[in-house]
């Protein structure tokens, strides 16, 4: 029975708490996002079976991996549950082929058997040819894509990718994308990124954590294309405004008015204004009598974006201008600026589902 | 393999004053070495080191240090990864219970195993009564005081690489469906071998070189208890040059062991 995975644990540890539920369909490919600190690796690592939920269950596939009011907790070595972390943690003792023939071998096959097996995964992640040599004598990106092998030569039910990319190189880091775009497309999995480029690509859907939190879920494309969260946002490279839902806009706690178009909202709940630093423009003096959306700040940083540059105001907010407009109107950090938005550029909609 | 080459610290300048003590220390190291060196019979050295009692005791000395060493790997061993690995409280009272043996004089550890297994301690009492064994003035009382007092050198090196190595490897081999016995089997075990090679020579080396805790409860019976360096230390009275030649083995294999042990401690994964 493939019934996919199902979690809903509560850790705490010391200030810390994690309290989220979370679902992986059969072949589904889950990206798990938040920022440092938000329970991304705690949420692994009970799936894992590496750390003991203080209140939960855990389901794969009908069997029960951990049950906290029951007393179930299988060991990690008993869930069939893969990890590919973001080192690839090779055996430093071990042929990259006796690496791969690990889990066959663990599992009882014998040796010759374990070694073809090994064999044609490192096959399938292109890097046979690597087989006779030591972990210490391949390139990260290299190493990565045999931890992969070795990861499914163990056949698991469910693969756990912890920040698989962020450890290899930024030229290798596509091709070795899209081999596990390849390797996860029948294949449940859970993936903690920080790249929205990996959620893009491989996860089905994505679920932003926050404070131990799930603060949204839903399809990839929906959560980057129109984001509730703060975290969500910032990923997609959008700016989010917070507040209540008013006639044709929302306000914000400390009172400004942002204009928008409005969809589906309900007057007076919680709803979010989102639009891109590119539609906003930069003013150092304010500008008059104009219907626009005008949010007075400092400048925080600047940086550059593409053959852009981004301006990111100290409140927050984001635009996106032309390094010439910003040597024109001199704008360096701590400058006085208005940011201005029309309000064709600004959707207005409920901040949660 | 890439081939890197570590950069050369730049130095800020030593105090000059360092520099007078560290001769000294180094002196009051090296010198009674070349005293020893310079002393030494030469003429008749071989003739010494190959003397009946010579021959016994170093015989004695080669058989009971590598058992003893094989003792503190079987026994020392799984305590070092329980120390390493174990989540038990009272973890660390453990650990400084385990370096015992190393800050006790080893005159006092000796007698502690003989008022144990002595025949009028409670186990001795017991082993004799029961299966009419006596330890004490035995060569398994050589053993027993080597192993007490050498265990420390394995557990503590074995731990430390133990911890050095760190707990990954044997969590993503978890993962891959081994069972605890397959992961130490395949996994701990041979990541830990460099470490435990150090750890043995320095076992060996502190069995080969052990004299107060023998003599107090294993005494000095030529061929059963008597040891090199109890050896020594009896010729000294009656013939101070076969004293010295004896003593130079030791130095030997002195010399050999830090050789082998040391430049792994040095690098910081033994």
């Amino acid at each position: 029975m493939r019934a996919g995975l199902h979690v809903e644990v509560a850790v705490r540890r010391g200030d810390f708490t994690l309290d989220a539920t979370v679902h992986v369909a059969p072949g589904e490919v889950v990206a798990v996002l938040g920022r440092n600190g938000s329970g991304k690796s705690t949420l692994l690592a009970a799936v894992a079976g590496l750390l003991r939920p203080d209140n939960g269950r855990i389901v794969l596939d009908g069997r029960v991996l951990t049950d906290t009011a029951a007393g179930v907790a299988l060991p990690p070595y008993r869930r069939r549950i893969g990890l590919l972390a973001q080192q690839p943690l090779l055996f430093p003792h071990l042929s990259v082929l006796d690496n791969v023939a690990f889990a066959p071998l663990a599992a009882g096959t014998r040796r010759r058997v374990a070694r073809e097996v090994a064999r044609r995964h490192l096959t399938e992640v292109d890097a046979a040819e690597f087989a006779r040599r030591r972990p210490g004598q391949l390139s990260g990106g290299q190493a990565q894509r045999v931890a992969l092998a070795r990861a499914l030569a163990a056949d698991p039910d469910l693969l756990l990718l912890d920040e698989p990319l962020s450890a290899v190189d930024v030229e290798l880091a596509p091709a070795l994308r899209s081999l596990l775009q390849t390797m996860l497309a029948e294949r449940p999995a859970v993936l903690v990124t920080h790249q929205l480029i990996d959620a893009l690509v491989l996860a089905d859907r994505v679920v932003v954590l926050d404070g131990g939190r799930v603060v949204e879920q839903g399809p990839t494309r929906e959560v980057l294309t129109r984001p509730r969260s703060a975290f969500a946002a910032r990923l997609a490279g959008l700016n989010l405004v917070s507040g209540t839902a008013t006639v044709g806009g929302l306000r914000t706690e400390d009172g400004t008015e942002l204009s928008g178009l409005a969809d589906s909202t309900v007057l007076g709940a919680a709803a979010v204004a989102v639009f891109t630093p590119a539609a906003v423009a930069v003013y150092v003096d304010p500008p008059k009598g104009s219907p626009r959306n005008v949010v007075h700040d400092r400048v925080a940083a600047l940086e550059p974006n593409g053959t852009l540059v981004r301006v990111r105001g100290v409140g927050g907010l984001a635009a996106d201008i032309t390094p010439a407009s910003a040597v024109e109107l001199g704008l360096h950090a701590r400058a006085d600026v208005w940011f201005v938005v029309k309000a064709a550029e600004v959707a207005v909609y409920p901040a949660s589902v | 393999m890439l081939q890197t080459r570590a950069p050369r610290p730049v130095h800020t300048g030593l105090p000059g004053g360092l520099w007078v003590p560290s001769v000294l220390a180094l002196g009051l190291i090296v010198l009674p070495v070349i005293g020893l060196v310079v002393r030494a019979p030469w003429s008749r050295f071989g003739e010494l080191v190959t003397s009946e009692s010579a021959l016994a005791a170093l015989e004695l000395s080669l058989r009971t240090g590598l058992v003893s060493t094989l003792l503190c790997v079987v026994l020392g061993g799984p305590l070092a990864v329980v120390l390493a690995r174990g989540s038990v409280p009272g973890l660390r009272l453990l650990r400084s219970v385990v370096l015992l043996p190393l800050v006790l004089p080893p005159v006092v550890g000796g007698l502690a195993l003989l008022y144990l297994l002595g025949i009028s301690g409670f186990a001795g009492y017991a082993l004799n009564v029961v299966f009419g064994v006596r330890i004490p003035f035995t060569t398994t009382a050589v053993i027993l005081a080597q192993t007490f007092v050498a265990m420390p050198f394995l557990v503590v090196s074995l731990e430390g690489a133990l911890r050095t190595g760190g707990e990954r490897y044997e969590v993503i081999a978890a993962t891959l469906g081994a069972p605890p016995w397959t992961v130490f089997r395949r996994i701990t075990v041979p990541l830990v071998l460099p470490g435990l090679g150090s750890g043995m020579v320095l076992s060996f080396a502190r069995c080969l070189g052990e004299f107060g805790a023998t003599i107090a409860f294993a005494g000095s019976l030529q061929g059963v208890t008597r040891t090199l360096p109890l050896e020594v230390y009896l010729r000294e009275e009656v013939d101070p040059d076969g004293a010295i030649a004896l003593s130079l083995v030791l130095v030997v294999v002195a010399i050999v062991v830090i050789a082998v042990a040391r430049p792994r401690s040095a690098e910081g994964w033994g």
